[in-house]
């Protein structure tokens, strides 16, 4: 069947299947006797085969035939499913996939030599069953050769019982016979019950036809197609003088055959699917324009505020109304994007399946929050640090199983992915029950790389974040699991390109736990927008905890001890005047914001808050992205431009009353 | 008047390349996604033609199938019913389910065409 749009939507299509078909297939390796799964794998299998061949797949559909064949036979009780099975299979959805990626090309001889080995591999899976026969070529039914053509035919014919009542309309028939040539129909009704014993949707009439028309049998009997073998059918050829020999009962008249023009005319349908594909770019481009119109808004709502003539106060009316819409809008725009991390999780199985099998250790992965929501930006960013990450708990993180088992632990190993929402953030985890990270390991690596010191002194936080440097790697060998050039500086880049965090957690001997912790959404943050000097900063609203006015004793100390007393608790703080060098004095009644991350705070002393806004982030230029304390920058109201605080970076900037102060220049974190 | 036909598949594709085809031919075409949405489309809705796929999740073509039948008011309704298998034995199932023919996939547009205008008898 033609139809490019088909075809590319049947592309999609074979993606969810294959990993329909890929996630049943895994939980078959877990349970062997999942019915349920082994169904699933067969369903998804059967439409890939039978919608490929449809849309010219002929190397997909011939390929799938072969795996069908296998979980039909499973599915019936033929054979049993096995471990070696569910790997062939996972390994031919591989190849499945290629095939629909390069449906247009030629198959390489290399495609077609691989997909010859899954097949063997396949075979291989299935012998030791019984009846396990090779595949069978298809042949059609052949048909009664029949000799020669009669000039007609003497169709006599009666419906099976109930042929009625399966829609099965006796009127079509004739139809189609009289497409074949002029017919002279007769109706046998002497089967017709007497009226007490007349069931309606019964068909207890019987025809004699004569078709006058050189056609084959074949031609005949396919009129009768799905009935043929239920129903009473006499077909005797008729010479050129045959044509009146049989005596007239009653007579019917088919309607003669209507020209299909006159159908031609089908009036509009309207769809009627419950979700719709959208292309990414679409969204991107939709999330664009509503970013624009939320900055906008906010330049109308600041000329509305002017004046207090009649005409500006219904300006702000209208102004307050699309206000209202703007922000459903650019909510809705946000839920649009919103995908559930299940769909990110479920990729993971594979790879921990795979992993398993290539380090020969026992792994089994668990899931948590799958139904969390986050910005299809973030899903898409995060899939292949996670993937890292997950393969490093693999890797180092987990023991072998004789280990475990020596440590008193259980053989199987367990990694942990979850995520949950909170407040403004997506706390995403890794998190496994391994070995733990060897601090002293760590060291000894950074010193011989010359990242540090030998006697530096380093809290415990400090000697894991060392992992994070570039080209660091604890790793004794370089494995094909890990050792692919990306580390876990990497990791930490992407995370910090999302404006989110990273934490690790590690016991030695208990397991690892990484941490990422990401913003909800990209596109737009609610922020505070402060005054230092005579800049304008905006602060995502996420982080900040409360303002407080700085005490006048504080105010007066600058670069004295920078402690302030929140209830009871010693918070740093920073005099946001002096990074940013404002050459103005400082005002008398200076603010604290207090921001916050996890644990950490700190307070930025700023001369004013200006109150929240609604930002639509831009990138820094290449130029200044190497800015740490910044973020990104936004357009205001009155379309000047206010950098946004990068929030983490000050933290990281501050003190912190757990160890002892010393004071740390911005610079050196950025 | 265009005869109305429901189509029932869980494959969008599959049902997009229908529509094109029954529609190009002048028949009103609407879609359902598998089974469940197919029986009840059917019963609050009125088709001259079903033509429904054996394999779906939540409820199968058969199951559809016979539960049509049950209902009185969807007797004599054609159902013809899609299936890739060469088993003689699915085929006689469906039947016997209340099937009234198969198209065997692949097929193409005119084929899909002239099962309609068969069953249909226009």
């Amino acid at each position: 069947m033609s139809g490019g749009e088909a075809a590319e939507a049947f592309v999609l299509e074979a993606a969810d299947l294959l990993d329909q078909v890929e996630r049943a297939l895994l939980d078959l390796g877990r349970d062997l006797n999942d019915r349920a799964a082994i169904d699933e794998v067969f369903r998804g299998l059967h439409t890939i085969k039978g919608s490929g061949a449809m849309f010219g797949f002929a190397a997909l559909a011939g390929f799938t035939h072969h795996c069908e064949t296998a979980f039909d036979r499973v599915r019936k009780g033929k054979a049993p499913a096995s471990v070696a099975l569910v790997h062939a299979v996972l390994s031919a959805c591989d190849h499945m996939r290629a095939l629909v990626a390069h449906r247009d090309q030629p198959q390489t001889t290399e495609q077609s030599a691989s997909g010859q080995a899954l097949l063997a591999a396949l075979d291989t899976a299935m012998a030791g069953s019984p009846d396990a026969a090779p595949a069978v070529v298809e042949t059609a039914p052949t048909a009664p050769a029949d000799d020669g053509t009669p000039t007609g035919w003497a169709i006599r014919f009666r419906l099976p019982p109930g042929a009625m009542a399966n829609g099965t309309n006796p009127l079509a028939l004739l139809q189609e016979l009289r497409e074949l040539g002029p017919c002279t129909v007769r109706l046998d009704r002497s089967e017709l019950p007497p009226l007490d014993r007349f069931v309606p949707t019964e068909c207890y009439l019987g025809w004699d036809v004569e078709l006058a028309a050189a056609v084959s049998r074949e031609q005949v009997e396919d009129v009768f197609l799905f009935i043929l073998d239920t129903m009473e059918l006499t077909l005797t050829p008729l010479g050129a003088t045959a044509a009146a020999a049989c005596p007239p009962s009653a007579e019917v008249s088919a309607p003669a055959a209507a020209p299909v023009a006159e159908e031609a005319s089908a009036k509009p349908v309207v769809r009627t699917q419950e979700s719709v594909r959208v292309q990414a770019e679409r969204l991107d481009e939709l999330m664009n324009r509503v970013g624009e119109l939320v900055i906008a808004q906010s330049r109308l709502a600041q000329l509305a505020a002017r004046g207090d003539h009649a005409e500006a106060v219904m300006l702000r009316a209208v102004s307050e109304d699309i206000d209202r819409l703007s922000s459903e809008l650019r909510d809705t725009t946000m839920a649009l994007r919103m995908m559930p991390m299940g769909n990110l999780f479920g990729r993971y199985r594979r790879l921990v399946f795979d992993l398993a099998q290539e380090t020969g250790k026992a792994i089994a992965l668990v899931t948590e929050g799958e139904a969390t929501e986050v910005d299809k930006t973030v899903i898409d960013r995060l899939a292949d640090p996670l993937v890292h990450l997950i393969r490093n708990s693999c890797d180092h993180g987990l023991e072998t199983a004789a280990e475990r088992v020596a440590a008193g632990k259980s053989a199987t190993g367990q990694i942990t992915v979850s995520a949950a929402q909170s407040g403004g953030e997506v706390i995403v985890t890794v998190a496994d029950d391994g070995r733990g990270i060897d601090r002293a390991a760590v060291r000894a690596k950074a010193v011989a790389q010359g990242l540090i010191a030998e006697d530096a002194a380093l809290d415990d936080g400090e000697v894991l974040q060392l992992i994070f440097h570039p080209g660091f790697s604890t790793a004794a060998q370089v494995t094909r699991l890990s050792g692919r050039g990306v580390g876990m500086d990497v990791v930490k880049k992407t995370v910090e390109g999302l404006r989110g965090t990273i934490r690790i957690e590690s016991e030695r001997g208990q397991g690892t736990r990484m941490k990422l912790h990401l913003p909800l959404t990209l596109a737009i943050v609610e922020c505070m927008l402060v005054r230092v000097g005579a800049g304008r900063y905006a602060i995502p609203l996420s982080a900040v905890e409360e303002c407080l006015q700085l005490p006048a004793h504080e105010a007066a100390g600058a670069g004295g001890r920078n402690f302030l007393d929140v209830r009871g608790e010693l918070v740093p703080f920073l005099r946001m005047a002096e990074i940013f060098h404002s050459d103005r004095p400082a005002e008398l009644h200076q603010k604290v914001v207090i921001v916050g991350s996890g644990q950490l705070r700190v307070g930025l002393v700023v001369d004013q808050i200006i109150g929240n806004a609604q930002t639509v982030i831009k990138p820094l230029s290449r130029f200044h992205a190497g800015v740490g304390a910044f973020s990104g920058a936004t357009i205001l109201g009155d379309g000047t431009v206010a950098l946004i605080l990068d929030v983490a970076q000050l933290l990281a900037a501050a003190p912190q009353p757990t160890r002892p102060p010393h004071d740390r220049a911005l610079g050196e974190a950025a | 008047m265009s005869a109305a036909i429901l189509t029932v598949d869980d494959s969008a594709s599959l049902r997009m390349a229908i529509r094109a085809a029954l529609s190009g031919a002048g028949y009103a075409v609407t879609e359902a996604g598998d089974g469940v949405e197919g029986l009840s489309k059917a019963t609050s809705g009125r088709y001259d033609l079903i033509i429904t796929d054996l394999n779906m999740p939540r409820m199968d073509g058969l199951t559809m199938i016979r539960e049509l039948r049950r209902n009185p008011g969807q007797a004599g309704v054609p159902i013809v019913f899609l299936t890739t298998e060469s088993d003689e034995a699915i085929k006689a199932q469906a039947r016997a389910a209340g099937a009234t023919g198969w198209l065997v996939k692949p097929f193409d547009a005119a084929q899909l065409v002239k099962v309609a205008r068969k069953v249909l008898g226009r």
